[in-house]
């Protein structure tokens, strides 16, 4: 019987278990930024520098919240105002700061029933799709990009909630589960231009409206508050946060293009 | 169906040219599903002799749970495991979250009943045969445990197959603990998560399709290896 | 025979009034009776008469229902580490032949370092000795058999229960096990065996318990039995009468 626990916890304990030096950094942020491929192309940058590993945990807006609240993440990028600001206010998060934004668009199938295409004006063109009732998917999951869409119905004094299971579906799914479905089913959606750009499955999906002021998505980075979880690498994040917002990794953001287009516009305001 | 057959031509484009990132992720699948099925068979095995064999209070209230278990559906287990390894949980001072070993404990978790209750099926169908005679040498059932499992090691391979099957192909529980940390803990399943919510298909397909073939080929060479052990027993 | 005479002799084996039920079907009902040393103890009856159910009533392995069997005053868990017994089909272990023995005696307590030389021991003693690393399951049925008998021969019983043991071999075989039983009762192993076949009892018994529908009808000297049993069943018995 000890032979059999021994041998237990020799087999646990021989596995890699997040001890190595230097101590990495945890970074939660949401599969739509993760899937554009930016911090592929900039976070090497910052492990030269500072030989800081950046491990990248990529989640739904909601659970990369969760994570920073529970001390399971050092630092947060996400994209949801409302949650950052309550967040910083209830003492999980030291301070937020601007980082870049992006846009949503709308996209949907070819034959366009709701007539939208090249609408600027988002309120409009949602008033038209319900008046159409042309199918409409929508992520249902509390992210970032459903809370925004939510928003954007919210302003053009349409409940589309009430006409859900008929021509508004919520899926409870991440970006790309989403648009897949979208292509699937000929429906309107709306999605993150990162995701859009980057996504393989369009099948005849094309983008329809955007443009709109409304449709901007600012991004920003907090650090997990060291007050609140003494054991979180607090000096690495505040490095990387250093950097982020630094001229040239904001230079690096802007020149980022996913086929070919450019997507992020940095906004970090110089410190002081 | 061109996406199927562009799959295809991925998926051995991918293996000919033993491409390291595909390495890299299938050699992270085999190593934590292995350890999660050591693991299991450390536990189970015996676990599931002891039930088969040993009369004791509860026994069936037991046997059903066992059965019952086998069904745990992976995304819970993921949730139950990241709650408790959360650094706001009971264990999160270990600081296994987002590692290999949480990924190995959450399949550990999810794949023990069934290696528990389908050994137990085994051995009691065992016990039916060999009780009276190694009772009458002299054994009592715990000790005739250890015996059993031994006799019993070609029945066994299968249910440890069966565990480790399952474990190799289960994603809600490692993406959940695990995180799906590129170069850390990325396996085949999470990567075909990732692959699919990023529309780009044919790449999902193209792992899936691997993934079925190391899961053909390590099944194919339990089963051939318990063969030729077997035609030395007769 | 000196370590045997050290330890407490678990003879007489007696039972008394044992009954066994089965799922409220009385299976053996008021069987009394006496095991002795010295004679080898024939069970004889048709099938379903409560033979095999005798035996294992004796040896422990079952409880009895109502009654109380008793060896040397001893209940039969206390004294079934000095008995040994052989099944009509041998189970043998997924291992070689002198592995089979080995288990046998490190279950009764023999040091690993002894263990090879005895099982060799007791393998040439059943005429095995050439087959000790042959796996156990693709001997020959005689072969396996023999292989028990090494087995139970292991733990030096001083009472050795036979079930039905040479029912599935051939003549030649047949023969090898009777001579390796006769040879254990001359060293002074108390021989309780089970049989259907009456040339076997014949050659074998010095005293015959016969049973018949769960009951034991008569205990009789063996020479007796077969010239003028005491019971009609018995008598229907050695007619061929009754149906096995």
């Amino acid at each position: 019987m000890s032979r059999i626990v021994t041998l237990f916890l020799a087999i646990l304990l021989a596995l890699p278990a997040g001890t190595e030096e230097p101590r990495p950094l945890l970074l939660a942020s949401t599969t739509s930024t993760e899937n554009t491929g930016l911090f592929d192309a900039i976070l090497p940058d910052f492990e030269k520098q500072t030989g800081i590993p950046v491990r990248v945990v990529a989640v739904g807006t909601g659970q990369a919240l969760l994570l920073a609240r529970s001390g399971d993440a050092d630092v947060l990028l996400v994209h949801d105002r409302a949650s950052e600001d309550r967040f910083v206010k209830e003492g999980y998060g030291v301070e937020r700061f601007d980082v870049m934004t992006n846009d949503f668009v709308v996209v949907g199938p070819p034959d366009d029933p709701a007539a939208i295409r090249g609408e600027p004006d988002i309120a409009r063109a949602l008033g038209r799709i319900a008046a159409s009732e042309s199918r409409f998917v929508s992520r249902g999951d509390d992210s970032g990009t459903h809370k925004a869409e939510m928003r954007q119905w919210r302003a053009a004094g349409i409940d589309p909630l009430a006409a859900s299971g008929r021509w508004y579906l919520e899926l409870g799914s991440g970006m790309g589960a989403t648009l897949n479905t979208a292509a699937a089913m000929g429906a309107y959606a709306l999605a993150d231009r990162g995701t859009w750009l980057a996504f393989r499955n369009r099948g005849d999906l094309d983008l329809v409206v955007e443009g709109d002021p409304r449709l901007a998505n600012p991004y920003s980075v907090i650090a997990v508050n060291p007050a609140r979880h003494p054991h979180v690498n607090a000096r690495a994040a505040e490095r990387f946060i250093e950097w982020i917002r630094s001229p040239p990794a904001q230079r690096a953001i802007g020149a980022f293009r996913v086929g070919g287009e450019p997507l992020f516009v940095p906004s970090a305001r110089p410190p002081g | 169906m061109s996406d199927l057959g562009q799959a295809f031509s991925q998926a051995f484009h991918m293996i000919g040219s033993l491409d390291p990132v595909l390495l890299e992720i299938v050699g992270l699948s085999l190593e934590v599903s292995l350890a999660a099925l050591a693991l299991a068979a450390l536990v189970g095995l015996p676990l599931g002799g002891f039930v088969a064999l040993v009369r004791f209070p509860g026994r069936r209230v037991v046997v059903v749970s066992l059965n019952a278990l086998m069904g745990l559906p992976p995304v819970v287990v993921g949730l139950l495991v990241y709650l408790m390894l959360s650094r706001s949980g009971p264990l999160g001072g270990l600081g296994w979250l987002f590692t290999p070993t949480a990924m190995v404990l959450a399949q550990f978790v999810l794949i023990t009943p069934i290696v528990a209750a389908l050994t137990r099926q085994v051995m009691e169908d065992l016990w039916v045969e060999y009780e009276f005679p190694l009772r009458s040498l002299g054994s009592s059932p715990v000790r005739a445990i250890p015996t059993l499992l031994y006799d019993g090691r070609f029945a066994l391979v299968t249910t440890l197959l069966a565990g480790f099957g399952r474990a190799i192909a289960e994603v809600g529980a490692v993406i959940i603990v695990g995180g799906n940390i590129a170069h850390v803990t990325r396996v085949m399943t999470t990567a075909i998560a990732l692959e699919t919510s990023k529309g780009d298909l044919a790449l999902a397909l193209a792992l899936g399709f691997v993934l079925l073939g190391l899961a053909m080929g390590i099944n194919a060479a339990a089963s051939w290896l318990a063969e030729i052990a077997r035609g030395h027993e007769a | 025979m000196s370590a045997r005479a050290v330890e407490r002799s678990i003879l007489p084996g007696v039972f008394e009034g044992v009954g066994f039920e089965r799922g409220g079907v009385p299976l053996l009902a008021e069987v009394s009776l006496r095991f002795e040393a010295g004679k080898r103890s024939l069970i004889l009856g048709p099938n379903g008469s409560g033979k095999s159910l005798t035996l294992r009533l004796a040896h422990g392995l079952l409880t009895p229902s109502s009654g109380r069997i008793t060896w040397g005053g001893d209940r039969p868990a206390v004294a079934a580490s000095r008995q040994a017994m052989v099944f009509e089909t041998p189970v043998l272990l997924r291992r070689s032949a002198r592995a089979n023995v080995e288990y046998a005696l490190g279950l009764h307590g023999v040091a690993r370092a002894e263990r090879a030389d005895r099982a060799e021991a007791l393998l040439a003693r059943v005429g095995l000795g050439a087959l000790s690393g042959r796996k156990a399951r693709v001997l020959s049925a005689g072969e396996g058999q023999r292989l028990a008998l090494a087995r139970a021969f292991a733990t030096g019983p001083e009472v050795l229960f036979l079930d039905e043991p040479t029912a599935a071999l051939d003549p030649h075989a047949t023969r090898l096990v009777e001579g390796i039983i006769e040879s254990a009762a001359e060293e002074g192993t108390k021989i309780v065996m089970t049989s259907h076949d009456l040339g076997q009892a014949r050659r074998l018994a010095d005293e015959v318990l016969f049973f018949a529908s769960g009951r034991l009808q008569e205990q009789t000297p063996a020479a007796e039995f077969f010239e003028a049993p005491r019971s009609d069943g018995a008598r229907a018995f050695l007619r061929g009468d009754l149906l096995s």
